[in-house]
């Protein structure tokens, strides 16, 4: 394996102009990677959030290193909308891509084939299919006539970036249930990963373990971030620190607000 | 016992949209959706009808897919899940539902989250029930600025689902996919018809005197206040100590 990376290192990875993929607010988020990613400065990035944003894309649209984000949603939850996201679209100052869940997996699943597009159900008179010039609609080929079908092309980012609980010596990273997490990185030209920490055992020593195992073969790079994913919780680990993310949905509604924010949070975190 | 609060006749009516379902999906911050199906499992389990299987989508605890946040709209796109809760920011007289923002897309003027899977659930889950506590003409509008999910659809394209009432915090509406559009089927206890109609920015269908929305009965009502209460205190703490607070003794 890789032997693990310090963060800034991780985050240097990162060129401008590369599209990134970034786990839905449950599954696992690298928070721990979003003040280096700032810090680091690439810019005109493309985000693609699997299949929703949240804090950390919300982060990288304020640090103004966002060029574009596909996305089925993005919100804070609980904490209300994403307040640089909100001010980013306001102003025409990002490309919006905006999907639905579904056609975001349907993407990463073609690229984790191999396979050019997907196709699916659903979306047919939606302005969310007319707002997506990059998908086509055609009838079922396998069909009798007509039976229109949505292709979604593949997409295969650059880099995807996560949160997990544990790797092993030999880089390969438990996932459990969070099967989007390997979709990712299937689907990714490389996989950056922090985790809470590595373990001295094989994760393919039990089945039990293995079955929630993406394998090192999947993952370029490893980062130990202890707590790496807060102010979000991680599955099996902690819980969402809510009233931090309340205090950034707050902070950041002014671009003062979030500068200040994250002039605070940076220092705490470096 | 003290009578039932308007959240207790809401959570009591979405039992009775969800009656039949097998398998209901439920959004992470949905309380009162969740109540419902709760509700709609203790009340199957009382009876000895089939168990009704509930996902609570975001919860560890209460969700079952193992097979990442995909597995979701794979099940729903398979028919397996009979019923879904979606909201919206605009929704209008056609069933359309807009959860992107208001004005001309991209730039709009208010931004909301988006479409999350709307755009694929509300085409192959059954029983979608377009649930807004707020009533008010800027959500119930004529016609919404940007269609995430559309009412209906034309002949030929694919449509196992789509919505199948809509439940305010004044009334009850069915869904008529052959005109397309609601029907007031009841109003809530303490609203009236005109109350309903100057808060909705659509034209509906009525009878002269709407029926009233039925508040819980006492077996009902103990069941909502006991047991059901209990498990949606597992989920949604905060809400279930409202709920409780709203309708003790001394409120």
């Amino acid at each position: 394996m890789p032997a693990t990376t310090d963060i800034p290192s991780l985050a240097r990875l990162i060129e401008p102009g590369m599209q990134i993929a970034l786990p839905v607010d449950y599954a696992g988020v690298s928070m721990a990677m979003t003040h280096a990613l700032i810090t680091h400065g690439a810019g005109n990035l493309d985000l693609v959030c699997v299949p929703t944003g949240g804090l950390q894309a919300d982060m990288l649209i304020g640090a103004g290193l966002v060029r574009s984000v596909e996305t089925s949603a993005m919100t804070l939850g609980e904490a209300g909308g994403a307040p640089c996201f909100n001010r980013a679209v306001k102003e025409g100052g990002i490309v919006l891509k905006d999907a639905t869940c579904p056609a975001i997996h349907a993407g990463l699943t073609a690229a984790q084939k191999g396979a050019p597009f997907s196709a699916m159900r659903g979306l047919i008179g939606t302005d969310v299919l007319r707002h997506r010039p990059d998908w086509r609609v055609i009838d079922n080929p396998f069909g009798a006539g007509g039976d229109p079908v949505v292709l979604i092309p593949a997409i295969q980012p650059d880099v995807a970036i996560f949160h997990a609980t544990m790797a092993d010596r030999a880089g390969n990273v438990w996932i459990g249930r969070r099967r989007e997490l390997a979709t990712m990185a299937y689907a990714a030209r490389r996989t950056i990963v922090t985790v809470e920490r590595v373990v001295e055992d094989d994760l393919f020593e039990t089945e039990t373990m293995a079955a929630g195992t993406l394998p090192a073969l999947y993952v370029d790079a490893i980062g130990i971030a202890p707590n790496g994913a807060w102010p979000y919780g991680l599955w099996g680990g902690y819980p969402a620190d809510t009233a931090e993310l309340s205090r950034y949905a707050a902070a950041a509604r002014t671009t003062e607000g979030f500068a200040a924010y994250l002039a605070d949070t940076g220092a705490a975190a470096s | 016992m003290t009578p039932s609060s308007p959240r207790e006749t809401l959570i009591t009516t979405i039992a009775g949209l969800l009656d039949g379902v097998r398998h209901v999906a439920v959004g992470a911050s949905s309380p009162i959706p969740a109540a419902g199906a709760m509700l709609l499992r203790a009340m199957s389990e009382v009876a000895g009808a089939p168990p009704v299987r509930i996902s609570i989508l975001g919860s560890v605890r209460h969700n079952f897919f193992t097979n990442g946040s995909v597995e979701l709209f794979d099940c729903a796109g398979q028919g397996r899940i009979d019923a879904f809760f979606l909201s919206g920011g605009q929704i209008d007289g056609q069933g359309n539902v807009n959860l992107v923002g208001v004005g001309d897309y991209p730039q709009t003027k208010v931004r909301w989250p988006g479409s999350f899977g709307a755009a694929y659930l509300y085409f192959v889950v059954p029983r979608v029930i377009l649930f807004r506590e707020d009533h008010t003409p800027r959500i119930f509008v004529d016609k919404v600025d940007f269609i995430s999910a559309p009412g209906t659809s034309p002949e030929g394209v694919y449509r196992s689902g789509g919505p199948y009432a809509l439940l305010t915090g004044l009334g009850l509406f069915d869904f008529d996919a052959a005109r397309p559009g609601f029907r007031l089927r009841s109003i809530h206890p303490g609203h009236d018809l005109t109350e309903i109609t100057d808060a909705t920015g659509f034209a509906f269908a009525h009878d002269a005197a709407p029926a009233a929305t039925p508040p819980p009965d006492a077996a009902t009502l103990a069941l909502l206040r006991g047991r059901v209460l209990d498990e949606l205190s597992e989920t949604y703490p905060d809400f279930a100590a409202q709920l409780q607070r709203e309708t003790s003794e001394d409120a």
